[in-house]
């Protein structure tokens, strides 16, 4: 039996409060090229949800009004949103980072060129699905053929000036296990990919970011069916870490789905528990949330402060 | 005893340390040791670990030292060929005692 998140914080005299809001998360949707097995928000080729351009005018106008110091666009893959050209426009004006998740295979398509010429002019930060240097460890989680893609891409991004130093155009690698799993100290595993990158496939890249899988959508099903779910809930309740809790991310985030709606992180809006309890879209926001706000918690919180936490 | 070997007890490995916790205390803090980064890795440490499991064929050791090996970054290609590594050794170990066999029966024979 786990005991539930906001227990814990108790029990360590934590709680769980918002900060300043300075990263804005936009989740353009559920539409991806891949299903990748982890995926905590289920994306893949047959959903259909996207941001219209009517719900992406109410977030840039937000972003106007309320200026962020990071804007982190995110999916599904958020190449394949119609429009996704108009906002990433629209926000790079307003924000000091802008940054676009990408899983390299929707980004390399012909027919996203332009897209790409876009990225590269408005230096926007691409933080890249590579979860693993080992291809067969890689593809049983994203599907066959997508590691050499992903390598393909990180190469011709770098010949782009991604990831070399002083070309202003940031790369970022974002690794998580390859099932359930604890993931490695990042800063070891940083400096692993990094030699190894180099060494296999001549690929630099900034900074790589590593994060336990979340116990919610598709890898949550798997966890069910494979037997693992107890015991990776008991792993991630076991190596709560109270000193992660300081730098959480949804301390600082707000996160806005496709539709518009408000969340204090992308794995409360994938778990469904809306920001402050109520359901708020954007347009209605007056302004982002105060600090000292309670953040609403689920046992899914224990993936991010598991070790060394998810920040 | 209807039980051994169950995967439940190596959450259990602390109660050694009843009716001998100095003994154990230094145990624990020696193994601690052990595997912290030195002069190899952590990952490193894990991978021999877990080739040493295989040629002690500790069932728990197993359990513990493929979860490491896979937490701490590693690969199956990786951690089969650690298998190998002990399987090699203590191949060879018996394969080389063939030398003393051949020893004793030249001396034996005519």
């Amino acid at each position: 039996m786990l005991i539930p998140f906001a227990d814990t914080l108790a029990a360590h005299n934590l709680e769980l409060t918002r900060e300043s809001t300075r990263t804005l998360q936009i989740n353009v949707g559920r539409l991806c090229d891949l299903a990748c097995r982890h995926c905590h928000l289920e994306a893949g080729p047959t959903r259909r949800e996207v941001m219209t351009p009517e719900t992406m005018a109410a977030v840039m106008a937000f972003a106007a009004r309320h200026r962020f110091a990071v804007i982190d666009v995110t999916g599904g893959a958020p190449e394949l949103v119609p429009e996704i050209s108009t906002l990433l426009r629209g926000l790079a004006a307003h924000t000091d980072q802008l940054m676009l998740r990408t899983n390299l295979t929707a980004l390399m398509a012909p027919e996203r060129a332009e897209l790409l010429e876009l990225i590269i002019n408005l230096k926007i930060t691409l933080v890249a699905s590579f979860p693993s240097i080992n291809a067969r460890q890689a593809d049983a989680q994203r599907g066959v053929g997508v590691s050499d893609r992903s390598v393909a891409m990180l190469q011709m991004l770098n010949t782009r000036g991604y990831g070399q130093p002083g070309s202003g155009l940031l790369l970022h690698l974002v690794a998580n296990p390859g099932g359930a799993f604890l993931p490695d100290d990042q800063s070891a595993a940083e400096l692993r990919f990094k030699q190894e990158a180099q060494r296999r496939f001549g690929i630099v890249f900034n900074q790589l970011f590593t994060f336990a899988n979340m116990p919610l959508g598709r890898f949550r099903s798997w966890l069910e069916k494979s037997g693992n779910e107890t015991d990776y809930l008991q792993r991630l309740q076991a190596a709560f870490n109270p000193c992660t809790v300081t730098g959480l991310m949804c301390r600082t985030l707000l996160s806005v789905d496709w539709d518009g709606h408000l969340y204090d992180c992308d794995f409360n809006l994938a778990a469904g528990i809306p920001l402050g309890g109520k359901t708020l879209t954007i347009d209605a926001l007056p302004e982002p949330p105060v600090a000292g706000t309670m953040i609403a918690t689920g046992e899914h919180c224990y993936a991010c402060t598991a070790g060394s936490g998810f920040t | 005893m209807s039980d051994y070997y169950n995967p439940a007890d190596l959450n259990k490995f602390a109660e050694i340390g009843k009716d001998a916790p100095e003994l154990a205390t230094k145990f624990f803090d020696y193994y601690s040791a052990v595997f912290a980064e030195g002069e190899l890795t952590a990952r490193e440490k894990a991978l021999i670990a877990l080739g040493v499991a295989h040629a002690v064929q500790c069932p728990y050791c197993i359990d513990a030292y493929t979860r490491s090996c896979l937490e701490k970054g590693s690969h199956l290609g990786e951690m089969t060929e650690a298998v190998h590594v002990a399987n090699a050794i203590r191949g060879g170990a018996s394969l080389v005692h063939g030398i003393q066999m051949r020893k004793v029966a030249d001396k034996l024979g005519m």
